[in-house]
């Protein structure tokens, strides 16, 4: 179960601005996905490895030589806001 | 050159070595038909001519494609135009298949029927009512309309195989790892892999050898270790076939009688039956519904609007501005996955959420590599029901959620798996999926090929 308090917690972690309507309708609609999700506590995992990844690979390897970059003009060239070779935002500390 | 409609790509192939038509004839003949498309299916088609070799093919719009808009169909990347091409579409092109178009998708892939698109749903062409799946919907629906002639998704938990499902297709699901994720935009690296929609199981094997190879860019590559056969089996004699789910709760009627029917022609054709069980795979859905929305926030982490596309006009500091830009630029779906993944991977629910979903997903390894021991194939409907109606799910994510909950197992393990289409209920496709071990694609498209004969499938009444 999740609620309004942990919603707002959690969008404010996940940099998401949610709007009345859907405050108001996340904590059921994200319970309902949980309940379900925990279903598989009734597995026993005890002592079970979990499993990130399928592919058993280890230290993938590549030639160090060096070649071109992506020019920083088409790095920008996609940018909302390029400005001075960078990208543009607003200050962090401003309020 | 109306008869290309009824030819498969391989078939075309043929043609244009023959000489008997040209690579550019087939290309427009094509980019015609993607333009005339009525379903949705596309989101851009090419403007100009690119006859090669092989025919043309129609992309989901997750691949970057250098130049053309690659939006994933979230509006939050409308107009973007990416700077490289994904490594997937660089070896079509390489064997001769330019890009015919991009494909309609449900947003950053998640979603089971499409409707999760930022620019609109995808009709299914065997009844515009419905929903061509997801969330390759495009792909599937644009491939059994006839506006491609083969085309590629990519699959996470089911997105390639449950519209060919819906659709009537072929679609599958290779090994993780067969093919490289470069350029992909990313939803659940774990688990996403790229792969064909295709017509026949002819189609998919020859697009598979296009497509399969290791790649410096993406280092969980790893490529098919031989090149994947054309298929040709017309009996299935000697091959064990372990049949799961067929007893599972919520699994439609009409589906069941067709792929027990199925099962009768595996038999029928020298294969054996039996049951497995695979009691772990029951908590697929579980599992994946934690893993993929928590490597989705990840992933999804980068759309701040400062590097690409949308950027919100509201904002006062850096704050509000990423806030703003990403609660205008996701979809109602994708929030609730950035949501739930962000749980699962916050501070106190780490472990009885992420941590528990691992160790399912090693137990659910555990099944397949059990079952693989005692047969050569794990048989599954693909979908526990036919196409369902447009807005029939919308308002229950739990609901829309289930429809995966035959092809979910797999990618959770790895293993490849190909939906063949196998007969009608309601007048409507039945999708049957076949699962093997890691990198067996070449036995699985064998087998799918002898059963696809005996099956006889029609496709969709085309329109003329």
């Amino acid at each position: 179960m999740i609620d309004r308090d942990q919603v707002l917690h959690v969008a404010r972690l996940a940099r998401l601005r949610l709007s009345d309507e859907e405050l108001e309708r996340m904590p059921a609609e994200l319970s309902k996905i949980l309940e379900h999700v925990e279903r598989m506590n009734r597995l026993d995992l005890e002592g079970v490895e979990p499993t990130s990844h399928v592919v058993e690979l280890q230290n993938v390897m590549r030639e160090d030589a060096p070649r071109p970059s992506l020019p920083r003009e088409r790095a920008l060239q996609g940018a909302p806001d390029a400005a001075d070779g960078g990208f543009r935002v607003p200050s962090p500390g401003a309020s | 050159m109306s008869d290309l409609l009824t030819k498969t790509a391989a078939q075309q192939a043929e043609l244009i070595r023959a000489g008997e038509v040209s690579g550019e004839e087939v290309f427009e003949f094509w980019r015609e038909r993607a333009q005339d498309d009525e379903l949705g299916s596309y989101l851009w088609v090419a403007g100009e001519d690119g006859g090669g070799e092989l025919p043309p093919v129609a992309v989901k719009d997750l691949f970057c494609v250098e130049g053309v808009p690659s939006s994933a169909g979230s509006r939050i990347l409308e107009g973007y135009l990416p700077v490289y091409t994904a490594t997937s579409v660089r070896n079509l092109q390489a064997a001769g298949a330019n890009v015919l178009g991009k494909t309609n998708q449900d947003e950053f892939a998640m979603g089971s029927s499409n409707e999760n698109s930022g620019f609109g749903p995808v009709r299914n062409p065997w009844d515009r009512e419905r929903v061509p799946g997801g969330s390759s919907g495009g792909s599937a629906a644009a491939v059994a309309a006839g506006t491609a002639p083969w085309a590629i998704g990519t699959d996470t938990g089911g997105s390639i195989r449950q519209p060919a499902s819906l659709c009537g297709i072929v679609g599958l699901k290779p090994t993780y790892g067969a093919v490289s994720r470069y350029g992909m935009i990313a939803f659940a690296s774990s688990l996403d892999q790229c792969g064909p929609l295709t017509r026949d199981v002819t189609d998919a094997a020859v697009m598979l050898r296009a497509l399969a190879g290791r790649d410096p860019c993406d280092s969980t590559s790893i490529g098919l270790p031989d090149e994947v056969p054309l298929p040709s089996a017309e009996r299935l004699d000697g091959l064990r076939f372990g049949s799961w789910g067929l007893e599972e709760e919520g699994l439609d009627a009409g589906v069941a009688e067709v792929c027990r029917r199925t099962l009768e022609l595996i038999e029928e054709l020298g294969g054996r039956v039996t049951d497995v069980d695979l009691p772990s795979a029951r908590h697929g859905i579980s599992a994946y519904y934690v893993i993929a929305p928590a490597e989705a926030s990840a992933n999804l982490a980068r759309y701040d609007g400062v590097r690409y596309a949308y950027r919100t006009d509201d904002y006062t500091d850096l704050l509000s501005m990423y806030e703003h830009t990403r609660a205008e630029g996701f979809g109602a779906e994708v929030k609730r996955r950035i949501m739930i993944g962000t749980y699962a991977l916050s501070s106190g629910y780490y472990e009885a959420y992420y941590g528990k979903a691992q160790q399912v997903r090693t137990r659910i390894v555990e099944d397949f590599r059990a079952a693989f021991e005692q047969v050569d194939f794990v048989v599954t409907p693909t979908s526990p029901t036919v196409a369902f109606k447009l807005g029939e799910r919308t308002a229950d994510p739990l609901a829309m959620y289930l429809s995966d909950y035959f092809t979910v197992p797999m990618p959770l393990a790895g293993t490849p798996a190909v939906s063949i289409p196998c007969g009608l209920s309601e007048g409507l496709p039945v999708g049957f999926q076949i699962a093997g071990p890691a990198f067996s694609e070449g036995r699985i498209l064998d087998a799918a090929h002898a059963l696809e004969k005996a099956i006889g499938f029609e496709g969709v009444p085309v329109p003329a």
